[in-house]
């Protein structure tokens, strides 16, 4: 009974990581940045769903729309304000501009974490949830919304498996991750790559603060511990593999969920981190890291 | 000429004599209050002391001295906070100070308020150790004043309510205890091990879980594992996640206890509503007349504000209004004074009468808990509204939960 319980309620949350971990991994292999305002953007487009139902009164789908939306002009917004300055300004030395985007999306972060929490107060948010009441798995009580919140996630990230496997622009995306400079002699533009790739990542992102909020609920508090496990999934997995964050994502996910039923809730992380730790002593690339 | 000269020079002697003692009685009475200003909790406590100084100062202040309120946003820091108190004292010379609901942040003020010789109150944390240390060095940390009831008090609150609407009407006999890994939970959870089983309500288990908890499902698919009658909750940092993943899960047990988020007035729009049939302790509540005080001051703030205070918004207002019943009791703002007048308190405010406990009680500075004095309520949401269920001479409704929510014996 109880492995069944462990089984279904660590797969929501390891799907749910898993589209979280899966834009990040995505923009660090296409364009080499690693996006620290990650968790900020999760926690912006759960508020924006959030405060779409409890101030505008709008409905459930509207507000998850309206979420999503909001993601995708916060990573934009993130790329032309923040990373492409960066990238294009001639000031800073080619081997110092990864540590300053690293910094100045930290700080970006850290901005829309402050707003939300001057706006909105600090207070966690839930997202009025798509659908509600729960069923009955081999007698175990399920929410709908575990099994909704499991179920997008694996579609969402089936479409992108799709998107970059089957289709000319998702190739282009595949190509400029594992060789800029060819893709450019190519003749594709790889600013219009970059572009699709942070477009993707907005949509990835918002769908996954949208279900977090949902499933778990959000605070500005989250922007951080968001953009940690990201960022640890993503280390385990090794940077930039797609399907290494993926099996980290349940690995991870597992762990904590065994962790919070056998061990003690109180204790829920720690494994994950001591794991992440002998990981990097023993594979410092990472599961499935190429470098 | 020279009589005229002599009276002219006495009229100004006197002119200025009047003149530097009107100036001298115009000193503003300065209160720094220091809080959490993005938390809901946090934002109330200077709104609502600006209220009660604006109320007095309406009213001529107090002997003709204006109370003047300074606010320091403390982001919820410790470290913040203690920057604040060194600043609130040191350069904007304040007379005493109001800070935070965060029992680690006071107990971090509480060594500089020794050390800086400024009065200090809370007005909403919770836990013991704020007054056992001002027992147990007296001379030292005299300055600080715990407006707050204690987490042993607490704890004695929601049993006597537990008593009387668990026991007694629904005859529960079991409970598992919930409460967050912080400061004020751990003489609660001694208070509540300590006097459940005296009421009638054995303890199954005890759960204690990180406040940086997301995932509260194992947490609930544990307690339900040993069948409890009752969840007995200590809740502070969280309250909107756990009370909606209760509600989406439908775990079939009732919540009872301390949850400071639902004594928010956001707290059905927070959760979406999940907030239905949660049973909380709080001193007052939007609508209940705990003293004849308690419903103009939470129109008043309504008016003001825009929205109804949180529980440190009742505190902080009747902190203002006792500091200065107080500095007009010690006919001054002398810190020692202060303190001794402070001691003699003796105030009806919005959540009851405020005393503090004297020197040779274990939890001296502390408000006094008790009957005529301050019990607290329990309320509960019902159709979006915080109601009153407990103690039954303010009661406005009985307890009415949802339908997932499996009580037997009604």
């Amino acid at each position: 009974m109880l492995a069944l319980q462990i089984l279904i309620d660590g797969f929501a949350i390891s799907a749910l990581y898993a589209l979280g971990a899966t834009g990040f991994t995505l923009i660090f292999g296409v364009s080499g940045v690693l996006n620290l305002s990650h968790g900020a953007i999760m926690v912006l487009a759960a508020v924006a769903a959030w405060a779409a139902a409890s101030v505008l009164h709008l409905g459930s789908y509207s507000g998850a729309l309206l979420g999503v939306a909001v993601a995708v002009v916060a990573s934009f917004a993130t790329y032309f304000a923040v990373v492409q300055p960066i990238q294009k300004s001639r000031r800073i030395a080619t081997e110092e501009k990864e540590i300053f985007i690293l910094t100045s999306t930290l700080l970006w972060g850290i901005m829309i974490q402050e707003l939300i929490a001057y706006f909105f107060t600090n207070n966690a948010k839930t997202v009025l949830p798509i659908v509600e009441g729960v069923v009955n798995i081999f007698g175990e009580r399920t929410t709908k919304n575990e099994i909704f919140t499991a179920v997008v996630c694996c579609v969402s990230i089936g479409l992108l498996w799709l998107l970059v496997n089957r289709t000319r622009t998702g190739k282009a995306v595949l190509a400029a991750s594992m060789n800029p400079r060819g893709v450019t002699l190519l003749g594709l533009e790889l600013g219009s790559i970059y572009l699709v790739v942070w477009g993707i990542y907005g949509i990835l992102a918002g769908i996954a603060g949208v279900l977090l909020g949902m499933f778990l609920g959000v605070s500005s508090y989250s922007v951080g511990p968001l953009t940690a496990s990201a960022f640890s999934i993503v280390v385990l997995g090794g940077l930039g593999s797609v399907s290494g964050s993926l099996i980290a994502a349940f690995v991870v996910g597992y762990l904590e969920t065994i962790t919070a039923y056998l061990i003690s809730p109180a204790y829920r992380t720690i494994p994950a981190l001591l794991l992440l730790v002998a990981v990097m002593y023993v594979r410092p690339q990472g599961l499935l890291g190429r470098r | 000429m020279t009589t005229t000269f002599r009276s002219l020079l006495g009229a100004t002697a006197l002119g200025l004599v009047l003149a530097s003692s009107q100036a001298l009685a115009a000193d503003p009475i300065k209160i720094g209050v220091i809080a959490e200003a993005q938390a809901i909790a946090g934002a109330s406590i200077p709104q609502a002391a600006q209220l009660a100084a604006d109320e007095i100062n309406a009213k001529g202040g107090v002997d003709g001295r204006k109370i003047e309120i300074i606010t320091y946003d403390n982001h919820s820091s410790s470290a913040d906070s203690v920057r604040a108190f060194q600043r609130a004292v040191n350069e904007d010379k304040v007379n005493i100070v109001i800070a935070s609901y965060i029992s680690e942040v006071v107990l971090a003020l509480e060594p500089w308020a020794a050390r800086l010789k400024t009065p200090f109150i809370t007005p909403g944390a919770a836990s013991n150790e704020i007054s056992k240390a001002v027992h147990a060095d007296y001379e030292k940390n005299k300055y600080t004043f715990h407006g707050y009831l204690t987490s042993a008090a607490l704890a004695q609150s929601v049993c006597d309510a537990a008593k009387d609407l668990l026991v007694d009407q629904k005859h529960m006999k079991t409970a598992v205890i919930m409460s967050e890994d912080a400061a004020w939970t751990k003489p609660l959870d001694i208070g509540y091990e300590d006097c459940l089983p005296k009421i009638g309500l054995k303890v199954l288990d005890h759960i204690r879980f990180s406040p940086d908890t997301t995932d509260f499902t194992p947490i609930f698919n544990k307690i339900e594992g040993s069948k409890p009658d009752v969840i007995i909750t200590g809740i502070s940092h969280v309250g909107v996640q756990p009370t909606v993943q209760w509600k989406n899960q439908q775990v079939p047990i009732p919540m009872f206890g301390i949850s400071s988020q639902a004594t928010n007035s956001t707290f059905s729009k927070d959760t979406n509503d999940a907030s239905e049939g949660v049973i909380y302790q709080g001193v007052s509540g939007t609508g209940v007349a705990v003293t004849p005080k308690s419903i103009p001051f939470t129109e008043a703030f309504k008016a003001k504000f825009g929205n109804f205070p949180s529980y440190c918004g009742y505190t902080a207002y009747d902190e203002v209004y006792y500091i200065a019943d107080a500095v007009k009791r010690a006919g001054s703002t002398d810190a020692d004074k202060l303190v001794a007048a402070l001691e003699k308190t003796d105030w009806v405010g919005t959540i009851g009468r405020t005393q503090f406990y004297g020197k040779d009680d274990p939890f001296t500075h502390s408000i006094k808990y008790g009957k005529g004095l301050i019990t607290g309520l329990m309320l509960q949401w019902q159709d979006s509204q915080q109601v009153a269920v407990w103690p039954s001479d303010v009661a406005k409704a009985k307890l009415k939960f949802p339908s997932f929510i499996k009580v037997t014996t009604n």
